[in-house]
């Protein structure tokens, strides 16, 4: 399996120039712009900074953004769970179909899934007539903010959380049933612990992805100002409104919080990285 | 994954698995939700692009303002892949094939892009390019226009899909070793006779791969674009922006028979990607 890591004899050629390159153009495409953004809120003083996101307007779209984004990623988390388990462990006809498809929410432009989803949940559509005889209305109220962010979600947690699954060793499992756990002790207390790396990690990536997303939720959102308008089209809308300044104060607390978000994950996955050894351990 | 199961008894297997209640319930909402999440939106954007015939599905689809967004996405797409392209190989190399201190956190400022939303960015540009930015003035003075053109669509695009390329390569550059080119370049080949000769073909179906993802993504991208566009029409728009200003003018028929055109885009990546990951994986066979 190992070929023995990186090259670290160094004896090829290029790294001085390909780094270099890289650096040069990280920094012009990436680095410059995102410091561009940090430099501009600087301009703000932290009364002005304070005045912005305080303003109710900026608090309800941060409350909308975050708020529904944790909602989303909760139901992605159980159902992203039980999606893997049925396509892992369970032969039905359609599986492989199925789960070929879970990449399609991955490869499905976000203005399509917005206005896709906007058709199926409008009043008149497939799904939002019978729902609307329920009493229960989807587009254009927060719902609909809540169901585009499911959508986008999803993928994040089936697709950590998938190989993990198929690699955890079947003997594992007989071994606990074997001393006599029942089932439901035995995924509960077997199988799910050590999952928990993947599920938080699959959990944090599709709320750090639907906090950030717009295309697919602003068809969908009915974007009523405090009730349904997300933190990223406001921002879009204070853009157009030439108030750079507001626009900076709520993107500088939307990049922090993912950054913070992605930092959680990479810490996870070191966690993990350590914790599993040390399970195989027990077992052994 | 998906190899025929090894013949296990059915005692082994009884301890592996749940009551068939319980099976045939988690299936149940497996399926129902994939398909309320993913087949019905997919078949929905094709129903209504030909809910008024293929006639006018496909005058939809020759206007002259849907010509010029696909020609324009075409474009950006071949300008941003191309640039990643070069550029994602270049960073690669020298990730994969040298160790140095500080690897692990240029991996993630490669990553950054994936945790920036795509609102923010299009934002940085404006706060650079626009009228209020920071170069803004000069460009204004000197009459070069980035924002609501070509070049600013491009930078946004270039932006969201930095790190495709380069995060595609570099495991795979890393787990095939320095060996063979060390072997080239002590049997005297050239740093670029060693890179096309033998790297090169070692990687051409990661590189693929990457550029395919990366592809997928820029003709796709709405929200950076969005922001730097300016929605000129006829001129700055791309095909999801099209999408949006068609449906907010109640324009359906040929809203979604532009989506349905980038909804085919989705499905023919997915099947290029499946195809790419089997020659990945046979890439990755010991022996190899």
């Amino acid at each position: 399996m190992s070929n023995g890591g990186a090259g670290r004899h160094s004896s090829l050629p290029g790294f001085g120039l390909t780094m270099g390159l890289t650096l040069t153009w990280l920094s012009v495409i990436i680095l410059i712009p995102l410091a561009g953004l940090f430099l501009k809120s600087f301009e703000l003083s932290l009364d002005q900074f304070w005045g912005i996101l305080t303003s109710r307007r900026t608090l309800s779209a941060l409350k909308i953004s975050f708020g529904l984004a944790f909602a989303a990623a909760i139901v992605n988390l159980v159902m992203g769970m039980i999606i893997v388990w049925a396509l892992v462990r369970y032969r039905f006809p359609g599986r492989r179909l199925f789960d070929a498809i879970v990449d399609i929410l991955f490869a499905l432009p976000t203005a399509v899934a917005g206005v896709a989803l906007t058709s199926l949940f409008a009043q008149k559509g497939w799904l939002g007539a019978p729902l609307a005889e329920l009493g229960i209305k989807v587009a254009f109220t927060p719902l609909g903010i809540f169901v585009a962010m499911i959508f986008i979600g999803i993928p994040f947690v089936v697709r950590t959380v998938q190989p993990v699954l198929i690699d955890l060793d079947a003997e594992i499992e007989e071994a606990a049933a074997s001393l006599g756990a029942n089932r439901w002790h035995t995924v509960s207390k077997v199988i799910l612990p050590s999952l928990v790396p993947a599920l938080l990690t699959g959990f944090a990536l599709a709320f750090a992805r639907a906090v950030g997303e717009y295309g697919s939720v602003i068809f969908i959102a009915g974007n009523l100002p405090n009730v349904s308008e997300i933190a990223p089209l406001l921002i879009v809308i204070r853009l157009s409104e030439f108030r750079y300044a507001d626009a900076t104060a709520i993107a500088v607390v939307m990049l922090v919080a993912s950054f913070l978000i992605i930092f959680a994950v990479n810490r996870l996955q070191r966690w993990a990285q350590t914790r599993i050894p040390a399970h195989w351990r027990l077992i052994k | 994954m998906n190899q025929p199961q090894i013949l296990i008894t059915s005692a082994r297997e009884d301890l592996r698995t749940e009551p068939r209640i319980i099976r045939v319930v988690l299936i149940a909402m497996a399926v129902t939700f994939l398909t309320v999440f993913v087949v019905l939106p997919l078949v929905v954007v094709f129903a209504q692009a030909f809910s008024k015939g293929v006639f006018a599905y496909f005058s939809a689809l020759s206007d002259p303002e849907a010509l010029s967004a696909i020609k324009l996405t075409l474009m950006v797409a071949a300008i941003s892949v191309g640039l990643n392209l070069v550029f994602g190989v270049i960073a690669a190399w020298a990730i994969a094939k040298f160790d140095f201190r500080g690897k692990t956190f240029l991996i993630s400022l490669i990553d950054l892009p994936f945790s920036v939303s795509p609102v923010i960015s299009g934002l940085v540009f404006v706060l650079l390019f626009g009228a209020q930015g920071f170069w803004g003035p000069w460009l204004q003075a000197n009459d070069v226009h980035i924002l609501f053109a070509v070049p600013g669509i491009a930078l946004a695009t270039i932006f969201v899909t930095f790190p495709f390329v380069a995060r595609a390569l570099i495991p795979l550059m890393q787990e095939q070793g320095t060996q063979e080119e060390e072997a080239a370049i002590s049997l005297g080949a050239s740093g670029l006779q060693t890179f096309f000769r033998v790297t090169l073909p070692n990687i051409k179906w990661g590189v693929l791969y990457g550029v395919l993802l990366c592809n997928a993504r820029a003709m796709g991208e709405f929200g950076a674009v969005s922001v730097v566009s300016g929605h000129i029409r006829g001129e700055t728009n791309t095909m999801p922006l099209l999408v949006e200003i068609l449906y907010n003018e109640y324009q359906f028929v040929a809203a979604f028979a532009i989506a349905s055109l980038l909804a085919m885009l989705a499905l023919i990546t997915l099947v290029a990607k499946t195809i790419l990951e089997r020659h990945l994986d046979e890439g990755q066979l010991p022996g190899d």
